[in-house]
């Protein structure tokens, strides 16, 4: 039974080539680095714009592109980029109020994971690049990935850092920004292109299931220790910094997917943000 | 004063012929409408009469289905930074991350791209803008923790930031006390004279703001009247409007109207929130 046990647990965590490992995953740390700051930024806005649930739509989406690339030979990131922006498009045009959102999101999303499962069991390639795209990678990133995601995360923070007065603007205050000339109806457009960016990439990192645990946890937990929005967005990058890069870390010493450690790691810093919220009332 | 010329002459919103129709349903027709500098006009009317949608039009939100509207002698465009805002709707979404001081820096550059860099001269407009509606001391909590009278306060000093030419108010008395509509209209009147506002002000009660009123827009069935509070609020010419006998009662200073038909019209446009057709109930379908 203990027997059992420390293989699973040596299975999970084991450091004992850590320090030979660690430049092997170059790529796979710069890429965390690089989603961790994309997904806290972008995340402050998927809270505030109340989207948690057309994030994860947006994610079986870009899983469905990503199967359809692997499928036909395009690729997956360009599959999963297609997938997600039209998910993306599809819901903000459809779902402009929350409820009506969550029921576009809710009718695409079985169906993006439908179509994802017989793309998958068309493909006779390798299996654990199957699994991946759901669950996350289990560790190298190549060259010619690391690019393509490096840019479009840099693209998605340029793009947010631009618009980011106006959009918060939108986000928190519609009626009076629409009344002092603001673009709402065109920030969203733009808004949703750049989520749907920053999904696609996430999928491919912790998969499509779990991208909520970048996107979304580490915003939510942001927003139970302050109110400002400033140091929402700070501690929201952090989080998600110490979610993607400390799971990488972890994950280096086993066999088990990145995924899981990131999802833990940032479910335990938003259990601690509740408690600490709840201990002195949120100021 | 300064160029031979009196400002107050000149209005800052001018409208002509303004004509505003939903298929077959008229909401108001050749409206003619000067407002001036310093004025309040109270902007009344029954429910569903098109008084929030007579502000979306000259917030450039609405299209005219006829006649102009004009701020400062140009068309509106889509949003205007020369007027400002002050909602009925609450922000009340628990969690938001939003502060006062936040909400009021929003009126001032919140239209601008880029990001908010703190600048020690926002800073101190946004100081001076809550010490002049009496807000400093709750600037740094979560909006959503505050109270209607709280939320309106900050409001006006959001709609006040930018320097506006005209104060657009829609119902911003609505689901307040007596103490605090009082205190609104207070603040709006000491906004008008400092700065010389024209002021628009929708309301389903003109008491808590009679005593700052200069003119009434009166709209009911399609048709509208615009006179001082007692050229207009007298029952002759309240029946006329609604062709029926309506009863125009002066106790104690204050107007009590009775017998203004019910649901005359569809309830379509009791507040300025985007209709349902439009894109930005973001904050979670906040009607």
């Amino acid at each position: 039974m203990s027997d059992q046990l420390s293989q699973v647990l040596s299975e999970v965590v084991d450091f004992s080539d850590y320090t030979e490992l660690l430049p092997l995953l170059r790529n796979t740390i710069i890429a965390c680095v690089a989603l961790g700051v994309v997904g806290g930024l972008i995340g402050v806005f998927v809270m505030m714009r109340d989207m948690a649930f057309a994030v994860h739509g947006i994610s079986e989406l870009s899983f469905a592109g990503a199967s359809v690339g692997l499928l036909l030979g395009a690729g997956v990131v360009p599959g999963s980029l297609i997938g997600s922006m039209l998910a993306a498009l599809v819901i903000g045009v459809l779902g402009s109020r929350a409820r009506d959102r969550n029921s576009a999101t809710a009718v695409l999303m079985p169906f993006g994971l439908g179509l994802g499962i017989l793309s998958l069991s068309l493909y006779s390639g390798r299996a654990s690049n199957k699994f991946g795209l759901l669950t996350g990678q289990i560790v190298a990133i190549d060259n010619p990935q690391i690019t393509s995601l490096l840019v479009i995360c840099a693209l998605v923070a340029a793009g947010l850092l631009v618009i980011w007065r106006p959009l918060l603007f939108a986000s928190t205050d519609p009626v009076t920004a629409q009344a002092r000339g603001v673009p709402t109806r065109a920030l969203s457009v733009v808004f949703m292109v750049l989520l749907g960016a920053a999904v696609a990439v996430s999928v491919q990192i912790v998969g499509a299931l779990l991208v909520l645990s970048l996107l979304v946890t580490p915003a939510a937990a942001a927003m139970r220790l302050s109110a400002s929005p400033v140091r929402v967005t700070l501690l929201s990058v952090a989080f998600a910094l110490a979610a993607s890069v400390g799971g990488v870390l972890l994950a280096a010493g086993s066999s088990v997917p990145i995924s899981p450690f990131i999802t833990t790691i940032s479910f335990v810093i938003y259990g601690v943000c509740r408690l600490v919220s709840g201990a002195r009332g949120r100021v | 004063m300064t160029d031979g010329n009196d400002p107050a002459a000149t209005p800052l919103l001018t409208l002509r012929g303004a004509t505003k129709r939903f298929g077959d349903r008229v909401l108001w027709q050749d409206v003619d409408l000067d407002v001036r500098r310093g004025e309040v006009i109270a902007v009344l009317g029954a429910n569903g009469s098109g008084k929030s949608t007579l502000l979306r039009a000259i917030l450039g939100l609405e299209p005219l289905s006829a006649g102009s509207i004009r701020l400062l002698g140009r068309g509106v465009g889509r949003g205007s930074r020369r007027i400002g805002l002050v909602p009925q709707q609450r922000l009340a979404d628990d969690g938001l991350p939003l502060r006062g001081r936040d909400l009021v820096r929003l009126g001032l550059d919140g239209d601008r791209w880029g990001l908010p860099l703190p600048r020690r001269a926002a800073r101190e407009r946004v100081d001076e803008l809550l010490a002049a509606v009496g807000a400093s001391r709750y600037a740094d909590a979560p909006v959503s923790r505050l109270s209607g009278g709280e939320q309106q306060r900050l409001r006006i000093a959001q709609a006040l930031a930018a320097d506006p030419d005209l104060l657009l108010c829609d119902e911003p008395l609505l689901s307040l006390d007596l103490p605090h509509q009082r205190m609104v209209a207070r603040l709006v009147d000491d906004a008008r004279t400092r700065l010389d506002l024209g002021v628009l002000f929708v309301t389903h009660d003109v008491n808590p703001i009679l005593d700052i009123v200069d003119r009434v827009l009166y709209i009911a069935g399609s048709r509208f009247r615009i006179g001082t509070p007692d050229e207009v609020l007298r029952s002759d010419v309240l029946s006329d409007l609604y062709g029926v006998q309506v009863d125009v009662l002066r106790l104690h200073g204050r107007v009590l109207v009775a017998g203004v038909p019910d649901h005359q019209h569809h309830d379509d446009d009791a507040v300025l929130a985007p209709r349902a057709a439009d894109d930005h109930a973001q904050t979670g379908g906040a009607r």
